[in-house]
């Protein structure tokens, strides 16, 4: 175990310093941020003052040392537009991002298990074939269409929830959080519900894929036989066979809700990551772009690692020590 | 049935009551930009600047047509060719109660240079102050090397910070509230990045009264958001409506549009002074030279041009054929100029004159992200500059790419925009035409590198001039002379269009801001 883990955490260094690289080189050959940041009247000298100042005069493989000594000591650069650090510029906007993808999630599990289940359960009449449908829309409608909609249902329309923005937070252990009041948990509903579209319906799928399997199973005939009342067969027994493949995809797919909630958050006016990434790569703010992704890259490698270990806890017949 | 019909009458007296109780109170605007600083002095860049005239003040104000106005000067003038005076307003103080004088002031425009890590700073604004005299707390001068006319016209773009809570101040304790303390019509609650800013009203303010109690300032750069917002009364107000949204929200009985023509002039820069430009062939596909070094062809391009086919069908209307690179009326512009006629007849025969009678392949670039329709426009350029013989191509990309790109001149024909913030015209001239002189500081945004030396010395002998009578006379006609000689095709002003609930009144600016104080409540 603790040769995987010093293998793997090596793994992943490497795998980082690859991709600060390639992150590095490519932020720099977009453009030069100082075109888009200067005020067009600015004079040559200015120009190059700007230019000086924010360390661009410098080769590439200079400004990448640069950045690189500051980032093993955890400093990403300041930002440019807003001359803050910017690690702590995007983890100021972390918090909101992550508020809006576990929300996602939990809408998802909430309502994409129960679903599915019962779309196992009903397969061949008319009750699940509809959630069937509403799984393939929510799977095939582009998610900045299905936002609009929703605002211009439940906003605009109905009148019922607002538009965009977080709305009133309350500091949970000095995080600022919109669940706990009612103006603010107004606010969370509409993208949450657009983010978590697309992993409801994978939940449903998962979750009627296993609850079929199951029910064909001779444990499943057993307890029939012993006489067991349906709702305990299911509830019980089958649910508990279903969670272990739903929870793993599931729990592969919040790091994606947390890294690319980008399109939700520009259309509802969310404060969070991604749409802080969005105006930046407008702007050419190439401290935060560099340091949001070597972060995003960082998340999904914590997040393959733990789930390599909760399998060999969860299946013993995996061994992690044993790898080729 | 009658009950219920009372009924009904007293809840919706009450909703109305309520609304406009609440109209007095908090007022709710959706802006498109978000300030990247709250540090005056930072980045000249409009969200910044524009959020900046609420909690601080300029020496000079711009009216909503950008004349200038006294503000936290009463008076100031030229006590010679070198020495500007300024008279300071009196029993002004900052938020803290700081009393607002000389020191103030002198402070401020010794830190614009100096705001570490700006990418784009003020100094431009102050260089020609060379010392700075106090003569007493409410009377200051400023001396320059040469003769400054400009110097008002300048002063009118920063906003004065205070000694006391500035000194020493960073950028980040400007963002945290802490010195952004201004003389202001309010004052700053909150600032929660990328959600909202707060403002109170500041009671101690020395000018008009401010109708609103509390402003919240919603950041909400999705146009389709924000349009949204203001349709489910999210918001009472915002800016930026994009046109294709004006004719919907217009037939809605509950909102109000307020259109306003903008100093955003929109115009094609060609590549005039090399001899061979990167994006021109022959129609075989040889290089040749550079056909826009003539000033036939480029009469030709602007004489191509449908700019009221541009106005009315890709801008809906929303824009105003352009003539020169400030709209006439203007300090400084130029009343002979008009827009060229839509003449694809003259055009041809122009091009024939030129010796391209089949014309030649061109390439026109243009953002895609930048300003309103302007990939659309790029696209009916080229249609319009292809019937007249010349086979153009079009090559539309993300500002964060385009700009660098022009910068580095990889361009022979571009679509650009230009908006002025000092509500003349030399500085136009000074970055748009004039030869690029990184000594001087001309040129700078003259991708196109067009170079007539009249025009240069036209402006340098302007921006000498301090007589405003004669300094305005070399201006139009270094405006006229380099537009005749088709330096830039200009193509329209952009008109911008606001969008408020009923009750609400605005006017609009010129310059794009959203200023509380011009906001009222239709009584």
């Amino acid at each position: 175990m603790l040769a995987f883990l010093i293998r793997r955490i090596s793994q992943s260094a490497v795998v980082l310093l690859v991709m600060s690289v390639l992150v590095f080189v490519g932020v720099f050959y977009i453009g030069n941020p100082i075109d888009i940041l200067i005020a067009p009247d600015a004079t040559p000298a200015e120009y190059a003052r700007a230019v000086k100042e924010l360390g661009l005069d410098k080769p590439l493989w200079e400004q990448y040392f640069v950045f690189l000594k500051g980032a093993l000591q955890g400093d990403f650069g300041k930002s440019f537009v807003y001359n803050e650090p910017a690690l702590q510029v995007i983890l100021a906007r972390l918090p909101a991002t992550l508020e809006l993808a576990f929300t996602a999630m939990f809408m998802a599990v909430l309502v994409g298990i129960p679903l599915g289940m019962v779309a196992g359960i009903q397969s061949d009449n008319w009750i699940g074939r509809n959630i069937m449908r509403f799984s393939i829309l929510g799977f095939s409608l582009p998610t900045f269409w299905v936002g609009l909609m929703l605002i211009i249902l439940f906003s605009v329309q109905l009148n019922w929830l607002p538009s965009g923005g977080r709305g009133e937070t309350v500091d949970i252990l000095g995080f600022p959080v919109s669940f706990l009041s009612w103006e603010g948990f107004s606010h969370l509903i509409l993208p949450a519900m657009n983010l978590a579209l697309f992993k409801m319906s994978l939940a449903i799928r998962l979750s009627r894929a296993g609850v079929q399997e199951n029910l064909q199973m001779d444990y499943v005939k057993f307890a029939r036989a012993k006489g067991l009342s349906n709702t305990r067969i299911i509830g019980l027994h089958v649910m508990k066979n279903i969670m272990i493949p739903v929870v793993t995809v599931l729990g592969m797919e919040l790091g994606n809700l947390i890294a690319f909630a980008v399109v939700t958050e520009t259309i509802f006016a969310w404060p969070g990551m991604g749409k802080l990434v969005i105006d930046s790569i407008g702007v050419l703010d190439r401290p935060i772009i560099v340091a949001y992704l070597l972060i995003t890259v960082t998340m999904f490698i914590i997040i393959n690692l733990v789930v390599d270990i909760l399998y060999s806890i969860l299946d013993p017949r995996v061994r992690l020590g044993q790898e080729r | 049935m009658r009950k219920k019909l009372l009924a009904t009458f007293i809840a919706l007296a009450l909703m109305l009551v309520g609304v406009s109780g609440a109209f007095a109170q908090t007022l709710t605007v959706g802006l498109k930009g978000e300030p990247t600083s709250l540090d005056p002095h930072f980045h000249n860049v409009h969200a910044n600047n524009m959020q900046a005239i609420w909690l601080f003040d300029k020496l000079i104000r711009q009216d909503s047509r950008q004349k200038l106005e006294p503000g936290l000067a009463v008076s100031w003038k030229p006590v010679s060719d070198t020495v500007w005076e300024f008279k300071l307003r009196e029993g002004v103080t900052f938020h803290d109660g700081t009393p607002f004088t000389a020191e103030d002031v002198k402070f401020t425009i010794e830190r614009i240079p100096n705001v570490p890590n700006s990418p784009s700073s003020f100094a431009s604004m102050v260089s020609a102050v060379t010392k700075i005299e106090i003569v007493d707390p409410l009377t200051i001068r400023f001396h320059t090397d040469a003769p400054a006319p400009l110097l008002p016209r300048n002063f009118a773009a920063f906003n004065i910070v205070s000694k006391k809570n500035a000194e020493g101040a960073s950028t980040a304790d400007f963002n945290s509230g802490k010195a952004a303390i201004g003389t202001g019509p309010y004052k700053l609650v909150e600032w929660k990045r990328g959600d909202s800013l707060t403002f109170a009203r500041n009671e101690n303010y020395w000018g008009e009264k401010q109708p609103w109690d509390t402003v919240v300032v919603k950041p909400i750069s999705n146009d389709g958001t924000r349009v949204a917002a203001l349709k489910a009364g999210d918001v009472d107000l915002i800016d930026f409506v994009p046109p294709a949204d004006v004719k919907h929200l217009e037939t809605d009985a509950k909102l109000r549009l307020v259109k306003c023509p903008s100093t955003r002039l929109i115009y094609l820069h060609l590549d005039s002074n090399r001899d061979e430009t990167p994006m021109v062939t022959d129609n075989a596909g040889n290089v040749i030279k550079n056909p826009m070094k003539d000033v036939r062809v480029r009469k030709a391009i602007s004489k191509a041009i449908n700019r009221e086919a541009i106005v009315a069908r890709i801008m809906e209307g929303l824009a105003v054929p352009a003539a020169q690179m400030v709209p006439e009326g203007y300090e400084g512009t130029s009343t002979t100029l008009k827009p060229e006629a839509f003449d694809p007849k003259g055009a041809k025969a122009l091009l024939a004159e030129a010796g391209y009678p089949e014309g030649f392949k061109i390439t026109i670039h243009g953002p895609n992200d930048r300003y309103v329709n302007d990939a659309d426009i790029t696209q009916a350029v080229a249609q319009m500059l292809s019937k007249v013989g010349i086979k153009t191509e079009v090559n539309t990309m993300p500002k964060s790419v385009y700009f660098s790109r022009a910068s580095a001149l990889e361009f022979s024909l571009m679509l650009m925009g230009w908006a002025t913030d000092t509500g003349e015209q030399s500085n136009c001239i000074g970055s748009l035409l004039h030869t690029y002189d990184e000594e001087k500081g001309f040129g700078a945004s003259n991708r196109g590198r067009y170079s007539n030396p009249e025009v240069d010395k036209l402006l340098e002998e302007a921006l000498v001039t301090v007589d405003p009578a004669k300094h305005n006379a070399l201006i139009i006609k270094a405006t006229e002379i380099g537009l005749n000689d088709v330096g830039i095709v200009p193509i329209h002003y952009q008109v911008n269009v606001w969008g408020m609930k009923k009750g609400l009144n605005y006017n609009g600016r010129t310059d794009s801001y959203t200023l509380t104080r011009e906001i009222s409540v239709v009584k």
